[in-house]
């Protein structure tokens, strides 16, 4: 393997600059096809059967009045349910596929499915409903440090369950030719999709079947696996020997394909006079559905706090399981600690920078604690530069008159971010075309871009110099895109393809300038002696030389080496400040600026990299003013199963945004590393904080709709 | 959706002949924004459906004597871009603009705003118009955080989720509906919305095979004006409107109407708070009073108790806008 590393700052021609997406233009003129834009010849359209009831016994299930439908061509149904409990509204029981997608709804309407209901129990608020042992952790004494604390603040606090709401649904198109599955499926994870359920569901060698997912509509943790309709729908093309689209609609969508754990907490914490914490006791309950982790690592960031304890409780409900969502659970902690210390802050009467800045000293990233302090700190005093913190900040309630009130809130987070196996080959051709393949993703994020520019650079060429190749299971393997991995994992894998194609290059070239091949460099289109820059020739002349074959290495990222090795890393800090306006006649929040400060090591794309962070405020406003999962525990269902009243904010909605990535020593000097979570955790806590700030009490619920900020109004707040 | 039959006649006459007199049977298509959910959800499956769309006479805005008159297939984007509605009747191009998303506003229309169907998500989930469970009320025991705050008595707990109904009401319109064989009723927009009593019935005045072809609105010289406290700025339901209209005279105000909207089953005429602003000079102090005086005699359901708060911020609002204009 080519022993690589990462140019230097004054050395880097495209790395770190801000440089557009490769496949901007093609998304934006509708020229990209996403899964669900694939169509095959022949191709069948399959509607699903679900269950309506939250928790029943499924007595039978008839599909005969489907088939009997003109137009119906297959129907499929779950056996293995029948006579057992289906446990979550939105359950799939049974499938059909049809020549139109009106005849499939038409035919799943005609299943007939005989319930008898059970009991079930979707609530998520209160305490007493969990089962099992509570999670318990304490460090210190928290009782003994809360009654010697000469201040104590409580607050109950909650952050309800949402879904991921990927623009694009979850599903695939499947096809079955000569023996071979071709599967189009929306998903996270090229390389490992083609799974043994997959296998089974059509008795089809997992090496005989081909992913192909070149654009897709969202992941956010939710795509990685087949999911029930993946081997549904390669059933149904088995079973009728023709392809099969197969997406959920967006009343499964929200019901099935996601959700967020709710997290409900009543937090204590306790300081001294000079704003010095010294205690934090949390109790926590909430739901993941039927299945998925809650989250438990309390507090967030000031792991350091010398007497802390959580107690976690766990509460089973009838409702579609929790998937990894975006920074899983670490915006739901990092609500709950940075809402109980700003309550803390406001307790003291003390400013809030002010006493994050002082409480730094319990961050400690040997403990979980993310970045070092002088990170934070660092970030913190950049954010209210930005925001103009000096100049707009006061004590908690605005106190001029009239019914808007403006308020500041901040909030830091931290996320992991190394790099995953990758595997990647480089081919350059005699005409001197260069291709770079490999078996990732690009969720939106600009991974395919980043590919083309670590390569590029490696090469001393321009971006559209290089043709990247993702999308498929046939190249060689990368990892799923989850974790904020991928950037750290494909990068090293591209950049040790192309050295080492290069290497073969310049062995090849060096003879016809009469110096050794380490005396040579590629840069701006050319291959030239490094010390003697005139002597040079041009990329298509040196490409010439390799004869008539064109040449491939492969790169691999191991993850540990390239840890070893300061290519990669793991770790950022991040912090946020939200700057917002509330009426207090009517109880709406507005979002004046959202600021974010990021590190992520080393960045290959600034623009993509900031484009991230820009998606991540949005997606972050839209779960702190809008979004919640509304299930009602009569019926047990989801009553906004729809985009109508589920809720996602608009271009107009979410105010002004600024980002600021830090970069330059200390930064860049730590290898590459992912940036997909870190910044979606703080904007609920931020902004949450800065309401508090506006209105002077604090509106303790997610999200914040006008009757949560009403209703703590009327219990005092803020007075036009 | 369940396969229908569709045509697209190019009259009036020959579409009113395509209806049946039984609801259900047969639906309207105007721009098809709320029809085609229902369909897809199955809320309604007709037999049939008539488009309006080759219906000539139904586009358009006149201005004619002492009155505009809007054509019920006018969209909301012509509607609220109308130079004469722009001029005279800010309350209305406040509620069109209200609405939100480009595409409805361009293919949304008047008429279609009028007569589409309750949001209810009890409904919607398949509970039908009332959201009910047997003989259980899904709304008044689940979640009714935005449901009806008046007029709830009976068993419709749903809000009515008409846009332009209660500017269409302050302003005193009229609205031309007709039948088979051309057959010609006017009715007052304040009458047009109507509480079923069965939840088989429709929320308006119109009968199954008649069509809703015009509103007319008098030119009066009323200042006029909407609030509607929404949160998201795009396509969303705002959580409670209100339209007001009044006459200046003097610097008194008379002839004065208050119209809420998203609080009830129908457009709601607060005509307790009209009163208050009838003899007397508008200022922020009465406008105010107007508002308390709205939201007298509010019953609350659950979760919805904060809609009494966002009644009063509304047509506060809107009587201090009404005044400026």
């Amino acid at each position: 393997m080519a022993k690589v590393d990462w140019p230097a700052a004054d050395k880097r021609a495209l790395i770190g600059k801000r440089i557009s997406r490769a496949d901007g233009p093609v998304k934006a003129t509708g020229a990209a096809k996403y899964s669900y834009d694939v169509n095959r010849p022949g191709l069948l359209y399959a509607k699903l059967v679900w269950s309506p009831y939250a928790r029943a016994e499924v007595v039978s299930v008839d599909t005969g009045p489907a088939a009997a439908l003109p137009g119906v061509k297959a129907v499929w149904k779950d056996d293995t349910l029948i006579g057992k409990e289906v446990n979550f509204a939105g359950q799939i029981l049974a499938a059909v596929a049809a020549q139109t997608e009106e005849i499939a709804a038409e035919a799943a309407r005609r299943v007939k499915v005989e319930y008898k209901p059970l009991e079930h129990q979707v609530r998520d608020d209160d305490p007493a409903l969990s089962q099992g042992n509570p999670d318990k952790r304490e460090d210190g004494n928290v009782d003994d440090a809360l009654a010697k604390a000469e201040v104590v603040v409580n607050g109950r606090y909650s952050i309800p369950v949402i879904a991921h709401c990927c623009l694009e649904p979850h599903g695939q198109v499947t096809e079955i030719r000569d023996g071979e599955l071709y599967v189009w499926p929306s998903t996270q994870n090229v390389s490992g999709y083609a799974d043994r359920s997959l296998a089974e569901a059509t008795e089809i060698p997992q090496n005989k079947i081909h992913v192909d997912c070149q654009y897709m509509g969202g992941g956010f943790g939710s795509k990685f696996g087949v999911d029930k309709w993946g081997t549904i729908g390669a059933a149904l093309s088995k079973q009728t020997g023709r392809p099969v689209k197969l997406m959920l609609d967006r009343d499964l969508e929200l019901m099935i394909a996601g959700n967020r754990p709710s997290a409900h907490a009543a937090v204590k914490v306790g300081a001294s006079k000079d704003g010095t914490l010294t205690a934090i006791d949390a109790e926590i309950w909430g739901t993941a559905g039927m299945g998925g982790t809650l989250p438990r690592d309390f507090p967030y960031i000031f792991t350091k706090i010398p007497n802390n304890r959580r107690v976690v409780k766990r509460i089973q409900a009838h409702r579609g399981s929790a998937r990894a969502w975006r920074a899983p659970n670490h915006p739901q902690l990092c609500f709950l600690t940075m809402s109980a210390l700003a309550d803390m802050a406001a307790g003291l009467k003390m400013d809030e920078l002010e006493f994050f800045l002082k409480n730094l000293q319990f961050v400690d990233p040997k403990m979980g604690g993310g970045r070092a302090p002088e990170v934070y700190a660092e970030e913190l005093r950049i954010a209210a530069d930005l925001i103009g913190y000096k100049q707009k900040a006061h004590p908690r309630g605005d106190p001029s008159s009239g019914p808007i009130k403006r308020g500041l809130g901040m909030a830091l987070h931290t996320w992991g971010g190394q790099g995953h196996a990758s595997e990647c080959d480089v081919t350059i051709s005699p005409d001197g075309s260069v291709e770079a393949k490999l078996g990732s993703q690009d969720l939106g994020t600009g991974a395919r871009t980043c590919v083309g520019i670590v390569v590029a650079e490696t090469l001393g060429l321009p971006l559209n110099g290089v043709k990247v190749e993702i999308g498929k299971n046939d190249y060689p393997k990368s990892g799923g895109s989850g974790g904020s991995t991928t950037i750290g994992g494909v990068s090293v894998s591209s950049r040790q393809a192309a050295t080492a194609v290069l290497n073969e290059l310049l062995a090849k070239v060096a003879p016809r300038l009469g110096v050794e091949p380490d005396a040579l460099e590629a840069r701006a289109g050319e291959i030239r002696v490094t010390a003697d820059p005139g002597k040079k020739i041009s990329w298509k002349e040196a490409c010439a030389t390799l004869g008539v074959m064109p040449v491939t290495k492969r790169g691999v990222n191991t993850p540990g080496e390239s840890l070893n090795a300061g290519l990669i890393s793991q770790g950022v800090g991040g912090v946020q400040m939200a700057d917002v306006a509330v009426d207090i006649e009517t109880g709406i929040v507005t979002i004046n600026e959202m600021v974010a400060v990021q590190d992520c090591g080393l960045i290959i794309d600034l623009k993509t990299a900031e484009s991230q962070v820009y998606g991540a405020l949005i997606m972050g406003i839209t779960y702190a003013l809008f979004e919640e999962a509304v299930y009602d525990p009569k019926t047990g269902r989801m009553l906004n199963a729809d985009m109508e009243f589920y809720r996602l904010a608009g271009i107009k909605d979410v105010g002004k945004l600024k980002v600021h990535m830090m970069t330059g020593k200390g930064y860049d000097d730590r290898g590459v590393i992912g940036l997909g979570e870190p910044p979606v955790i703080s904007p609920g806590a931020a902004i949450a904080n800065a309401v508090a700030n506006a209105i002077g009490v604090r509106a303790p619920h997610l999200p914040l709709t006008p009757d949560r900020v009403l209703a703590v109004l009327q219990k005092g707040g803020a007075t036009a | 959706m369940k396969s229908f039959e569709y045509a697209a006649p190019s009259t009036l006459k020959e579409a009113t002949a395509l209806l049946s007199d039984k609801w259900g049977e047969t639906e309207i298509l105007a721009g098809g924004t709320d029809l085609v959910t229902s369909l897809k959800q199955y809320l309604t499956t007709p037999s049939r459906i008539v488009s309006l769309r080759n219906i000539s006479e139904l586009k358009g805005i006149q201005t004619a004597g002492k009155a505009v008159r809007i054509g019920a297939t006018t969209t909301l984007g012509e509607l609220a871009g109308d130079k004469a509605v722009k001029e005279h009747f800010p309350a209305l191009v406040t509620a069109a603009e209200g609405v939100g998303s480009p595409q409805l506003l361009s293919v949304g229309t008047t008429g279609g705003d009028l007569c589409q169907r309750s949001r209810c998500w009890y409904f919607r989930n398949g509970f039908g118009l009332f959201g009910k469970e047997g003989s259980t009320s899904l709304v008044r025991e689940g979640d009714n955080r935005y449901h009806a705050i008046f007029g709830n008595d009976g068993e419709a707990l749903f809000v009515s989720p008409s846009s332009l109904g209660p500017a269409l009401i302050a302003l005193d319109a009229t609205l031309v509906v007709v039948g088979p064989k051309e057959k010609k009723r006017k009715i007052a927009a304040a009458e047009f919305f109507q509480t079923p009593k069965t939840a088989s019935e429709r929320e308006t005045a119109l009968k199954p095979n008649e069509i809703l072809a015009e509103i007319e609105i008098p030119l009066r010289g009323l200042k006029n004006a909407t609030y509607e406290v929404r949160h998201r700025h795009g396509l969303d339901w705002p959580y409670a409107t209100a339209s007001v209209a009044f006459e200046i005279k003097g610097g008194m105000a008379s002839n004065a109407r208050v119209v809420l909207g998203q609080v009830a089953p129908v457009p709601w005429s607060a005509v307790g708070a009209a009163k208050t602003l009838s003899g007397a000079k508008i200022d922020a102090a009465l406008a105010a009073k107007c508002g308390e005086a709205a939201s007298q005699g509010a019953k609350p359901l659950s979760k919805n108790g904060y809609k009494i708060q966002l009644v009063k911020a509304a047509v506060k609002r809107a009587v201090t806008a009404a005044a400026a204009a």
